[in-house]
């Protein structure tokens, strides 16, 4: 069943042993988020110079797959440029709410690991609330909601 | 298992044949991916017997038509099996005279309409509502709406760590600026049952009338609002084994005839003049509209089981089970429980050390396990114990011991995932 598949030891290990968790003393660019439904919340830290996110990091309280899904973006998009990470932000969604399958062209990497949420409809704010907070931080968004009127991607996710 | 047997036998129990209950009722046969359904969400919604399912398809296929409004045949018949419903709910409550049972479409509903119909009427600039730290959010927001609007204020009683209002402080509140009192009879979060009648008895001596939320109460326990004094009482049908969109209204019938109307329209009318408006009298002034009919009949079905059931055996049975998941759960650990009120009806609301409850809640899913994790609309009781969610197993009288082990072994299972 799909929800097993969904705390799959990846998970399970990157929400034990968050990556990139912490501050950041060389941010420029930060952003909260804030799930209210749940209480969740997370605030995303980065460095981001010339196009290139050189450092990022992340804190907060939330879930086991809100955690994992900020870990490993973490993970994957430091180093990466802006544009880069954007493509990654917009196909992260897209896989979540059952617009990307696992065999499309995708620059995702193991993050197909949370290609079972979408048949949790409930939890597939958890997986996307760092993603979104990203997004925020990038474009210089001070605080983000799952559920505000001016989240930019509130309408998809209302679709999901 | 020996405290499941000795409870097994105890004198309230052997009365009350569960696995007899639960035969009436076609849900709990369910298979949640190959396991069998475990349903501990009643707080949220309880599930249907199918003599009230049979009861809304009669009305659906041989009884329907609209009802006040024509001579046919189909039209009285469809009149009469609604206003039986209102008898029915009358008697359940023992309301004095029918016309004292104002359906609405939940509590939800029916809180607005006293918010409106009482509260703008009768609430000014200045006058206070007390209102308590347990309340839903439906007996929180329409009173801040009334406020912000009038300019009355808010006080709030507080609670103590096990949950329970500190009725010495509800006491204290009172000044000669309170107007109202809205207190919920049963907290949903917590299960905390307030000592409602006393609440009452302080507020009348002081001349202020009191509205108790009976959306927790009604399917656990015998309500007789004579008895309690209150002025107004709610509950809502989803809640005790009936359908959505169908609830009463419990006042007083004269502060009923003294509030203004909630909603325009037809029925609610005496007399339309583009001139002036006469309204019809109580308990129709408050129904404006084509009613869902289907709804309260099924809705005075519902309450026909429950008290075939018997709800003081419901009660003694539903004790047991919550002194037991009680006894269970805490032997676990790393489990705090939230509420533990000394009068409380069998909700179980707790958390889990380092695991956040929507991950409980989707593993408890896996097993077949419905339980409800979030704030239960009580963001007020969370932020009293400084947790932004719980998980919540709320329990029925169709729910067994047998039900009770699994949702236990269940949280074991999600603490090693989480090892
Ligand atoms: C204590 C309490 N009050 C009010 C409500 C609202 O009931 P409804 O949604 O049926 O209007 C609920 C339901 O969750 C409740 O538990």
């Amino acid at each position: 069943m799909i929800t097993k598949s969904l705390y799959q030891e990846v998970i399970l290990d990157h929400n034990r042993n968050p990556r990139n968790y912490g501050s950041l003393d060389n941010a420029n660019r930060s952003a909260e988020g804030h799930n209210p439904l749940c209480g969740d919340h997370l605030n995303i830290k980065l460095n981001l110079s010339e196009g290139y996110i050189n450092d990022i990091s992340f804190q907060g309280e939330s879930c086991a797959i809100c955690k994992a899904s900020a870990s490993m973006m973490t993970a994957n998009v430091k180093g990466k440029t802006q544009a880069d990470a954007e493509t990654m932000i917009q196909e992260f969604r897209e896989m979540t709410i059952g617009k990307l399958e696992p065999n499309d062209k995708h620059h995702l990497g193991r993050l197909t690991v949370f290609f079972g949420v979408r048949d949790l409809p409930t939890r597939v704010k958890c997986a996307i609330l760092p993603w979104h907070t990203l997004q925020a931080a990038l474009n210089s968004v001070a605080t983000i909601s799952t559920e505000a009127d001016d989240d930019p991607m509130h309408v998809s996710i209302g679709n999901a | 298992m020996k405290l499941v047997e000795s409870l097994l036998k105890s004198p309230n129990t052997s009365m009350f044949d569960v696995e007899q209950i639960r035969a009436d009722f076609p849900i709990l046969k369910l298979k949640i991916d190959g396991k069998p359904l475990v349903y501990l969400d009643n707080a949220a919604s309880s599930q249907m017997p199918q003599p009230v399912i049979d009861r809304m398809t009669k009305y659906q296929t041989m009884q329907h038509a609209n009802i006040n409004r024509a001579v046919h045949y189909l039209s009285e018949t469809a009149t009469a099996e609604y206003e039986k419903s209102r008898h029915k709910l009358k008697n359940f409550i023992n309301a004095n005279e029918e016309r004292e049972i104002i359906f609405t479409s939940g509590t939800t509903d029916a809180i607005n309409l006293v918010a409106h119909g009482y509260g703008r009427k009768f609430i000014c600039s200045g006058d206070e509502i007390i209102l308590t730290t347990l309340e839903h959010h439906s007996n929180i927001v329409p009173w801040q709406m009334l406020a912000e609007e009038t300019g009355a204020k808010i006080r709030v009683v507080p609670i103590n760590d096990e949950g329970e209002l500190l009725i010495e402080e509800y006491k204290q509140l009172f000044n000669k600026h309170t107007k109202f009192v809205g207190v919920t009879h049963v907290s949903n979060a917590l299960g905390t049952i307030n000592p409602i009648k006393q609440m009452i008895e302080f507020a009348h001596a002081r001349g202020v009338p009191i509205l108790v939320d009976g959306a927790q109460t009604a399917p656990h326990m015998n309500i007789d609002v004579q008895d309690l004094d209150c002025d107004f009482y709610t509950f809502s049908g989803h809640k005790l084994c009936g359908p959505t969109g169908i609830g009463i209204l419990y006042g007083k019938a004269i502060l009923l005839e003294r509030m203004q109307p909630f909603k325009g329209g037809g029925d609610m009318i005496a007399s339309v003049t583009f001139e002036k408006t006469t309204y019809n009298t109580i308990p129709h002034k408050f129904e404006a509209g084509t009613p869902p009919i289907a709804a309260a009949i099924g809705f005075g079905a519902a309450v026909d089981y429950l008290s075939s059931v018997d709800l003081s055996a419901i009660e003694a049975y539903e004790r047991n089970l919550i002194n037991y998941a009680t006894e269970q759960i805490s032997h676990i650990p790393g489990i705090r429980i939230i509420g533990s009120a000394t009068e409380k009806v069998a909700v179980l609301s707790f958390s889990v050390d380092r695991i956040h409850p929507h991950d409980i809640g989707t593993l408890l899913n896996q097993e077949g396990i419905a339980v409800r994790t979030g704030h239960h609309c009580a963001q007020p009781v969370m932020q009293h114990y400084k947790v932004p969610a719980t998980t919540r197993a709320s329990f029925s009288f169709y729910n067994t011991m047998v039900e009770v082990d699994a949702l236990i072994s269940g949280i074991q299972k999600v603490q090693k995932v989480f090892l």
